[in-house]
């Protein structure tokens, strides 16, 4: 999806950069990256980097960088662009999904996705550049990126330092520091829903969206919360904040 | 940022942070933070981290550090100026952010869970 927007754009001097979150590194994003069969730079951050330089709390989020390597729009929602055929997805679920999954596409369909007002922004932007009204000045990003205290930056540490104990095997200790990086970052998805993925129920591709406890052994679970009681918490049309111009 | 030992080169830790040590102090962009220490080629970084308000996580047991990012405001952004990211791709090969100049950029975070 976001492929064929970047081959439409790429004439124009518009370059896209993905980058997947994870923890299990190349392992974790080969399949998806080697199916989109990019054409752009596509990385892999196993550290989440992301959130430490560019405040990234969530996915899918977009950053905007101009000509020079000014950021022109902080991390924000980045709705894949509008489909003329109302396809979402190009991967196809099976018709014996378990129910949990039933309940998390119920609640992931309510999530707030800004598509219109988001491409058509960034269609602008990439015409008229410094003129489109989309481009904030230097000010309006610093202002507009994540608020981050002491303690957050705190929960930035403990959340590195779990993401290289899992990648050294070092599992009961990573889950000790993710969930002090929870604790202390109660606003990032990216933070929980790592951690959650690490916590594997059921085999092939979708044991890492399962993001909960495996009903046949709940008392293992080792986190406060997991993806739908946490959506339903604050509310699925909550999970996103509105795109603003 | 990741450490394997208490103490880093100038380079490794411009990298890992996005800070830039200078004799003025560690800039990013406009941005520039005196360091009670001038910087040498070897990084103190419990005391850098010190100045510029980053915590240090350490994890003795297994012989690790973990350094968060700076919180000299209150945002996640200290300026406008793009760090130069630098990660790597499937094959393993460093992308950097900066080989990207003069073109309009669209940094797009996922991930496969």
């Amino acid at each position: 999806m976001w492929q064929v927007l970047r081959s439409e754009l790429h004439p124009k001097g518009f370059e896209l950069v993905t980058v997947g979150l994870d923890t299990e590194g190349a392992a974790g994003c080969r399949a998806f990256i080697e199916a989109a069969r990019p054409e752009h730079p596509s990385l892999i951050d196993r550290h989440h980097v992301l959130a430490d330089l560019f405040g990234v709390i969530n996915i899918p989020s977009s950053v905007w960088i101009d000509e020079n390597g000014m950021i022109v729009r902080p991390a924000e929602t980045a709705p894949a662009p509008p489909q003329p055929d109302g396809k979402t997805s190009r991967f196809s679920l099976p018709a014996d999904l378990p129910p949990r999954f039933v309940e998390i596409r119920a609640e992931a369909a309510k999530i707030r996705k800004d598509t219109q007002a988001y491409h058509a922004a960034l269609r602008d932007w990439v015409e008229r550049g410094a003129e489109s009204a989309f481009a904030l000045p230097p000010d309006a990003v610093v202002e507009r990126s994540r608020p981050r205290d002491h303690s957050k930056a705190l929960g930035h540490a403990h959340f590195q330092l779990a993401a290289q104990l899992e990648m050294d095997g070092h599992h009961a200790a990573a889950v000790r520091h993710f969930r002090e990086a929870h604790r202390l970052v109660p606003d990032s998805w990216t933070f929980r829903r790592q951690a959650w993925s690490l916590e594997r129920v059921g085999e092939g591709p979708l044991a890492r969206f399962w993001q909960g406890p495996n009903p046949d052994a709940s008392g293992a679970w080792p986190y406060e919360g997991d993806w739908l009681s946490d959506v339903r918490k604050i509310g699925a049309e909550n999970y996103s904040e509105p795109w603003r111009p | 940022m990741l450490l394997r030992s208490p103490r880093v080169s100038k380079s490794e830790f411009e990298a890992g942070t996005g800070w830039q040590l200078k004799p003025e102090g560690a800039c990013r962009g406009e941005v520039c933070i005196p360091l009670s220490q001038p910087p040498g080629e070897s990084v103190d970084v419990a005391r850098v981290a010190k100045d510029l308000g980053m915590p240090l996580v350490a994890e003795a047991e297994f012989g690790l550090w973990a350094l968060g990012p700076a919180s000299t405001g209150s945002r996640a952004l200290a300026t406008a100026q793009a760090p130069d990211l630098r990660l790597p791709d499937l094959s393993g090969k460093e992308f950097r952010l900066s080989s990207l100049r003069g073109q309009k950029v669209l940094l797009y975070a996922w991930a496969p869970y």
